[in-house]
């Protein structure tokens, strides 16, 4: 028999509860920065879920690629070899560059700029809160991610890591309302803030006085003062500057460079690890060995 | 009789209603998203309320938290005001027909959408779209589907 009242506590009362409960949450996913630690282990016990819902994707994606005709790839492979010669070459140069840069600064006992540990990580088809802009990786903890981690795309700079978990993770990309990177612009090296707006295609620089030299067109790249993000990554263009003398500021409108709605791989920076040793997981990005710099 | 009342059968749904709100839609169709989790735990609310309480969609609301990436709490608070209200009117509601349960599904799921945009709007400042309210009319004209399917598991399967 179906009972035909509710046993147990009354809903009013669970209801309570669960204001109560999603409260506490609400703060502490807020405000607590150790909250991240629980925040990590519910995400790694999600996962399967996520690489669930991911599956269908993955599998079509990968038939896909099994139907390719012989003249794409054979059209696809010349397009490879020509823009891999154009790398080359323009890596010749760059080792020059470099070995020279590294022997200036030896000479003026600055720190020798070391290459970094990088790692490719692919996007997992999964949707996200409507409200921010977020992707998840198919890489977590076990790959050594920790939270605040720099991501970058062959454009520019894609985002940073928001909550890792055993093996997949979350990034919070650059348009994400609550985003904000620090930025230089690379013609004359003034400093600025840039800011998500929610929108896809559109950035926001803040704080910017109505006699700062930025003009449309301009390069902004990473100014490596927070600490987090390495410098010198471009970032955004300017596409907008309106200093109107009412305001306070002057209103900077930026262009991402990297393609937010479609990401597919993504490079995960280790800023502070020097790449010493080939990384075990990601063979394709050692091409650039570190030169030793002799003064 | 035998104490058998095969409340997995609810869990594997809820499972499923999860799954199917993470899985990965064209740009263009993304928007109307039908709330899966939503429609799942308002219909064993209603059939079965002493299986499905309000704290089972706060913990389900959570587990979509988690994997929507939103700040802790707020599907949790939302799915299960959404219950709460079901699990007060739910003989009421059981005896309406179809197009007036379907009427009801909308309120309730527009009554989420508005509860986590001003939750969302308290917390980071976001701004209202009409977008965020279009799976009000895709969730109401799901719930037919939902509704019929999942009496048909119920009694195929015997859930009490």
């Amino acid at each position: 028999m179906n009972p035909i009242f509710v046993e147990g506590f009354s809903s009013h009362r669970r209801m309570f509860l669960a204001l109560v409960l999603s409260g506490a949450f609400m703060y502490c996913d807020h405000k607590l920065e150790s909250f991240e630690v629980a925040r990590g282990f519910m995400q790694s016990l999600v996962s399967p879920l996520q690489y669930l819902a991911n599956a269908p994707k993955q599998f079509l994606d990968s038939t896909a690629e099994n139907l390719v005709s012989r003249k794409q790839l054979m059209t696809e492979n010349q397009r490879y070899q020509v823009s891999e010669l154009k790398l080359k070459e323009k890596l010749l140069q760059m080792d020059i560059l470099k070995q020279e840069n590294d022997r200036l600064r030896n000479l003026l006992a600055s720190p020798v700029r070391q290459d970094y540990k990088k790692m490719v990580a692919e996007i997992q088809a999964v949707d996200s809160d409507p409200y921010s802009h977020q992707v998840v990786i198919n890489r977590g903890l076990d790959d050594g991610l920790y939270e605040g981690q720099p991501v970058v795309d062959d454009h520019g700079v894609a985002g940073q890591i928001l909550h890792v978990g055993v093996n997949n993770s979350r990034v919070l990309l650059l348009t994400d309302i609550s985003h904000a990177i620090p930025l230089r612009i690379h013609r004359n090296g003034i400093r600025l803030i840039g800011k998500g707006t929610g929108s896809v295609n559109h950035m926001e620089v803040i704080h910017v006085p109505l006699s700062t030299d930025i003009q449309e067109g301009d390069l902004l790249v990473t100014s490596g003062l927070g600490g987090k993000f390495p410098e010198g990554y471009p970032v955004a263009t300017v596409t907008q500057v309106s200093a109107n003398s009412f305001r306070e500021f002057a209103q900077v409108t930026i262009k991402p460079l990297v393609k937010i709605d479609r990401l597919r791989y993504l490079l995960l920076l280790w800023p502070d690890k020097p790449s010493l040793e080939p990384s075990s997981s990601a063979p394709e990005d050692q091409d650039t060995k570190p030169q030793e710099g002799q003064g | 009789m035998k104490a058998k009342n095969n409340t997995k059968v609810i869990y594997i749904t809820i499972f499923i209603s999860l799954i199917f709100s993470i899985i990965p839609l064209p740009i263009a169709l993304d928007a109307y998203r039908p709330n899966w989790a939503l429609l799942v735990l308002c219909y064993w609310a209603m059939a079965l309320p002493n299986r499905v309480s309000v704290l089972t969609g706060w913990f389900v609301g959570l587990l979509l938290d988690v994997l929507l990436g939103s700040v802790l709490g707020i599907n949790a608070f939302a799915l299960a005001m959404v219950v709460y209200v079901m699990a007060n009117n739910y003989l009421a509601i059981r005896n309406f027909s179809l197009w007036q349960q379907s009427l009801i599904i909308g309120l309730l799921t527009a009554l989420y959408h508005l509860l986590i945009f001003w939750v969302q709007r308290f917390v980071f400042g976001v701004d209202f779209s009409m977008t965020y309210l279009i799976p009000v009319i895709t969730s109401a004209i799901l719930w037919w589907v939902i509704f019929l399917l999942l009496r048909k598991i119920r009694r195929q399967f015997k859930v009490r």
